[in-house]
């Protein structure tokens, strides 16, 4: 969550839950998309490829990625 | 107007700084670390700023770029200064911006451990989604711009420590032709070792203050060994008289023109020294452009970097003014508690004209015990403020002059009703 915040327009006063689609619903750039994956590289290290980057959609499939890299 | 500056950051703040004879300049022992000759120079204190109170929370949080960070800074303040507000929805044709620097990217490689790196080890998807946009020359411009919605001319010049005059006076004429209400002028630099070794290596810089860094930076004195780097931006929103006043905006002074030329790199011209022809030429018809009489300038804001170049540029002065000894202009420059801000100099130096025309005073030249011998042949010692005092300032001349042979000359006035 904390990584993803900073990139949402009025982060601050939303609450971020699952089935929140990353870009239609929490309004982020599609630009930063590649920051906040290179951002959940540096904080858990691990390597995420190109393909899942493309299965990322919402805040629980970002949630997933970090738990599979992570397990 | 907005300013962030080696000795102070915003308004209020660089006018205490400007008549205390503040320096900003410090002793930075990476540079002794990495062998370099000149271990001083001047860096903003960021850290006594809260970004978040002048940038969106994104930028706050991941703006790795120095200049970025400080033209959007002081773009920010002086567009409230203006009693102006970022536009939210809509874009705002009638305003424009020009906001040049020297080299952004020399920041990215400080900041953002080098970008080359990681292309060159093949991970360049390292660089994320921001390395281009902050590297740019046009950067500054766009990430100011990105806070405050305008629509009219966008645009980055790069003119070597010319670049903050140039931009006021591009604006200036943007707005004279009638192409927009309103445009927002200023540059800027970071600061650091990327961007100062270069001009170490050229031995251009003060190497003899690393024991006593305030008195390093010393424009017109005797003993200057070299210039003091430092980073920073100035900006100032001008504005036609029309729109200003049907808003009622606040002045701090009027512009009435200026000159910008080049000596060519010709008749004594280099890559770093001036063909003083030109620059004589320079001064010579920004004074014919505003209609004024020498006679009438309070105050000359010359460039004086602290180099041999002073007493050069005093003597260029007094022959394109016609004016010496006791009737030259009291003549002074930021650069002794500032440093030389390289592209960021011009704006800076241009809000501390503003500043002295508005509260009327003549601000110090500090660290001058000894003026250089060869100034005091052309002009009066007392012409030269090493304290800071009360004067009427009506009419400031500004000039800086650049590497490239670049020379730019601005007439700034108390508006008067």
């Amino acid at each position: 969550m904390t990584i993803i915040k900073p990139f949402v327009p009025d982060g601050e006063s939303i609450d971020l839950s699952d089935n929140q689609d990353l870009i239609n619903d929490l309004k982020i750039n599609s630009a930063h998309i590649v920051d906040i994956v290179l951002d959940i590289e540096d904080k858990f290290d691990i390597n995420i490829e190109d393909d899942v980057i493309g299965e990322m959609n919402t805040v629980a499939d970002a949630v997933d990625v970090v738990m599979k890299k992570t397990a | 107007m907005g300013v962030v500056a080696s000795n102070a950051i915003g308004v209020p703040s660089f006018l205490e700084a400007l008549k205390q004879g503040k320096s900003g300049i410090q002793h930075w022992d990476e540079l002794n670390r990495l062998n370099l000759r000149s271990q001083i120079g001047g860096a903003p204190s960021l850290d006594t700023v809260e970004l978040s109170e002048y940038l969106p929370r994104l930028l706050a949080a991941k703006l790795t770029n120095k200049g970025i960070i400080y033209a959007c800074l002081a773009g920010v303040e002086a567009w409230r200064d203006a009693g102006l507000t970022p536009s939210e929805e809509k874009t705002d044709f009638n305003s424009g911006l020009i906001v040049g620097s020297g080299d952004l990217s020399f920041d990215s490689w400080i900041n953002r451990e080098m970008p080359v790196y990681p292309i060159d080890r093949g991970e360049s998807r390292k660089l994320g989604s921001r390395t281009i946009s902050e590297g740019m020359n046009s950067g500054a411009a766009a990430y100011l711009n990105s806070i405050l919605g305008l629509g009219s001319r966008i645009q980055s010049n790069s003119s070597a420590c010319v670049t903050g005059s140039e931009a006021t006076l591009m604006g200036y004429e943007y707005l004279a032709a009638g192409r927009a209400d309103r445009m927002l002028c200023g540059s800027t630099e970071g600061d650091g070792r990327y961007i100062w070794a270069g001009f170490d290596a050229m031995r251009v810089l003060c190497s003899d203050s690393n024991d006593n860094p305030t008195f390093g930076s010393r424009p017109m004195s005797a003993t200057s060994t070299g210039f003091v780097p430092s980073g920073g931006s100035g900006a100032l929103v001008l504005e036609t008289l029309e729109s200003a006043q049907k808003r009622n905006a606040k002045i701090y002074a009027e512009i009435l023109g200026g000159q910008v030329n080049s000596g060519g790199q010709r008749e004594g011209g280099t890559m770093t020294a001036p063909n003083s022809e030109a620059v004589i030429a320079c001064i010579k018809s920004a004074v014919n452009n505003t209609g004024i009489n020498p006679e009438e300038i309070d105050l000359i804001s010359g460039h004086l970097t602290s180099t041999k170049g002073d007493p050069i540029e005093i003597r260029n002065w007094s022959k394109a003014l016609g004016l010496k000894g006791g009737n030259f202009p009291h003549v002074n420059t930021p650069k002794s508690m500032i440093g030389h801000a390289i592209a960021g100099a011009g704006s800076i130096e241009l809000v501390a004209c503003a500043l002295q025309i508005q509260h009327d005073f003549v601000h110090t030249n500090i660290n001058l015990d000894q003026v250089h011998p060869e100034i005091l042949d052309v002009i009066d010692e007392d012409r030269i403020p090493k304290k800071s005092k009360d004067q009427e300032v009506n009419t400031v001349m500004k000039a800086n002059f650049g590497f490239g042979d670049l020379n730019c000359a601005l007439v700034l006035r108390k508006f008067k009703e």
